[in-house]
């Protein structure tokens, strides 16, 4: 509560946020009621949308845009792509990092080896891009491979593999790039939350005789699932959203799509579909965000 | 301390030491091979592995040569009085497969030039076999004779003045190429050169500072305004901004480039600044909200008590007490716009920052890797600096508040 002492006007409180409110109406609130608008229309943004729809085949009518948004092949594609990033990269990136932070919690070059993990963090997606590519490089013609996992494969006297576009492979080399890039987020937030475990309950468990590993999965893990919970919807809302590793790899090409990358490429050539798409991506955000809002409302009740 | 007990500590804990080991080799061994790319010369980076670049070079195109040239040539490249290949003024008529496969198609002394073994009829696959032969006839020729590798800086000059020809940039200005002297002053100006690294560079920055300052200093006021002060709605705008945190940005693009081109923003330093304003408050109000309301009320309650108002409160009293806050903010929000990608691909294509920059510079067959990895390097420069600088920090941002995206 605010002290007595400082109460003020009325209208005192606006003077301080009405900057920040009009910036957010301009750029955040009046863009998304005008994206929706421009998901009924044409290609250009002016029409209704049912004037694309072509004679003798399928039409929604003015939801043509989302048509094409929830059942054409490419977005059929870029969907299940997305499912297949959410149930093995979000998933990746929390135990992946997890993991680390629990053996890095037990020696001495803890910080040096986070450091490490966490480093990706700092670059672009386009950089960690153009560094994955070289990773993934085939050489088609006589020379040598100059890219490391081919060279390593030929090594061992294996055939070089199109590790990018090859499906599905590709599909989980692209998830490689995204875990090595968000596990040493993951690492983080659980490496605080497991420091923050106090050192009493665990070494009263280890007294009565429970072994390391009952220690962690019956205490430490329920201890930390409040920020698991969190680090998980913010990995969610990344994967959902994930759009340059893409781009720069495969440009969605050779049944990488992606969700973002369509809409991306869809800006210029279709505002409409483009737009519907982008509505579908908010939609798919929406539980996320209740669920966050609730969260702080339990925060701030606690307080 | 018994000396077993420590050997035995050290066993025990081997297993962990050792995955710890792998996963941090797995984690920097694909930047460490960029970096060290980055410093081969293109022939190099082409030919073999950056892993081999601290080992002596295997000499390329040995093989070839003792095939098809080193029956009449020799070993040393001497054996035919007339044609001495290691004479750099006839090499410099080969520079390349394709003159070499000309000369050899010509019959010499009425005879066909190769007779035992062929050639291969199809061309691609002849100077696919020259190419190899080419470079060895240059190392036969090389005073320094191409065994050891050598580091160069010269990709990092490509990269920065957005060079695109055969050779490399340094090389082209002495030699005075014409396609490069049009295009080229060869001196620092070239730096400027919008296709460049270097004038990227500067657009990154010149994005990066405004849209890291701007939507701090107005998130301090709202902050304030919902830590500190009274107001109906308080809580239900606040759970409000906490919903928008998450809000994709592809959801806003198409609206505001329209708005843009009927305002005159659109491919302007302005534009983007505010672009990055409007989407870095939701974030920065929540944790500065958060941070402001977590000071004490006492202090509060004196300085009012001492005749302060709101404004002096806040510009005398919670700014200054507010710089760890502040810190954590303006790393994150820098960070964070100087890595973006998509929002200055749309608003500011013109102005290329480095993201979209290192895109233009890709070659899809993969033929220019030491001038990408140049690149690439260069954008990482600033960004790793604040990460290892500010490390904590940068942390304690990430740990304060949930995350933007």
């Amino acid at each position: 509560m605010v002290p007595t002492i400082m109460k003020q006007g009325r209208w005192v409180p606006f003077f301080y946020l009405l900057p920040a409110l009009i910036i957010m109406f301009i750029f955040i609130v009046y863009p998304m009621f005008n994206t929706f608008v421009l998901s009924f229309m044409d290609k250009r943004g002016t029409l209704p949308a049912a004037t694309s729809c072509v004679e003798g085949e399928p039409c929604w009518g003015n939801l043509e845009n989302y048509r094409y948004a929830l059942t054409s092949n490419t977005m059929l594609t870029a969907l299940r792509n997305n499912s297949l990033w959410l149930i093995l990269m979000v998933p990746g990136t929390v135990i992946a990092g997890l993991l680390f932070a629990v053996l890095a919690d037990q020696v001495r070059y803890e910080a040096l080896a986070k450091s490490i993990i966490f480093m990706p963090m700092a670059i672009s997606f386009i950089g960690a891009g153009i560094i994955w590519r070289f990773v993934y490089y085939i050489e088609t013609g006589r020379g040598e491979q100059i890219g490391i996992l081919n060279a390593f494969i030929v090594g061992f006297g294996g055939k070089p593999i199109a590790w990018l576009s090859t499906p599905p492979i590709n599909n989980i080399a692209l998830m490689v790039v995204g875990i090595w890039l968000w596990s040493g987020f993951c690492m983080t937030i659980l490496s605080a939350a497991l420091k923050a475990v106090p050192s009493e309950i665990l070494e009263a468990a280890r007294v009565d005789g429970a072994n390391e590993l009952s220690v962690f999965f019956k205490i430490i893990l329920p201890l930390i699932m409040p920020t698991i919970v969190v680090v998980t919807t913010t990995m969610v809302i990344n994967v959902l959203k994930i759009f340059d590793i893409v781009f720069v790899m495969t440009g969605g090409n050779f049944s990488t799509e992606v969700i973002a990358n369509r809409m991306f490429n869809l800006i210029v050539t279709d505002t409409g579909r483009s737009m519907a798409i982008a509505v579908l991506l908010v939609v798919l955000t929406i539980p996320i965000m209740i669920f966050n809002v609730y969260r702080f409302r339990q925060q701030e009740a606690m307080r | 301390m018994n000396p077993f007990s420590r050997l035995n500590s050290f066993f025990n804990r081997l297993p962990v030491n050792l995955a710890i080991i792998v996963m941090c080799l797995i984690w920097i061994i694909p930047t460490l091979g960029l970096f060290i790319t980055s410093f081969r010369t293109s022939e190099d980076v082409r030919t073999s592995g950056w892993w081999t670049a601290f080992s002596p070079k295997k000499p390329v195109g040995v093989k070839e040569y003792n095939a098809y040239c080193a029956s009449c040539h020799g070993q040393d490249g001497k054996g035919v009085l007339k044609a001495d290949l290691t004479d750099s003024t006839l090499l410099e008529k080969y520079p390349r497969s394709n003159r070499l496969l000309g000369m050899l198609r010509q019959p010499i002394n009425g005879k066909p030039h190769l007779i035992i073994p062929e050639l291969p009829q199809k061309p691609t696959d002849a100077l696919e076999l020259l190419t190899p032969i080419v470079t060895y006839m240059q190392s036969l020729n090389s005073k320094q004779g191409f065994v050891q590798s050598q580091f160069t800086l010269r990709n990092y000059a490509d990269a920065l003045v957005g060079y695109k020809g055969t050779q490399d940039y340094s090389t082209d200005c002495e030699q005075k190429v014409p396609s490069t002297l049009a295009k080229f002053k060869c001196r620092w100006t070239d730096l400027l050169n919008p296709e460049g690294m270097g004038r990227a560079f500067l657009n990154t920055i010149a994005v990066a500072i405004p849209s890291t300052i701007l939507p701090i200093l107005i998130a301090a006021f709202a902050a304030y305004a919902f830590a500190w002060m009274d107001f109906k709605g308080r809580m239900w705008l606040f759970a409000l901004l906490v919903g928008l945190q998450i809000v994709p940005l592809q959801m806003t693009l198409v609206p505001i480039a329209r708005l843009y081109v009927n305002l005159g923003l659109q491919s302007t330093f302005l534009g983007i600044w505010l672009f990055h304003t409007g989407f870095g408050l939701p974030y920065a109000i929540y944790l500065m909200r958060n941070f402001i309301g977590s000071l004490p009320r006492e202090v509060f309650e004196s300085v009012y008590l001492d005749g302060a108002n709101h404004f002096t409160a806040f510009w005398q009293m919670v700014l200054p007490l507010s710089t760890p806050a502040i810190a954590s903010l303006a790393i994150f929000q820098f960070l964070w716009i100087w890595n973006d990608f998509l929002v200055a691909k749309i608003f500011l294509s013109s102005n290329p920052v480095l993201t979209v920059q290192i895109t233009n510079l890709i070659d899809p067959r993969g033929g220019n890797w030491h001038i990408m990895t140049g690149a690439a390097f260069l954008s990482f420069i600033i960004p790793m600096i604040v990460f290892f600088a500010f490390q904590k920090t940068f942390v304690r941002g990430l740990l304060a508040g949930s995350v933007k995206g």
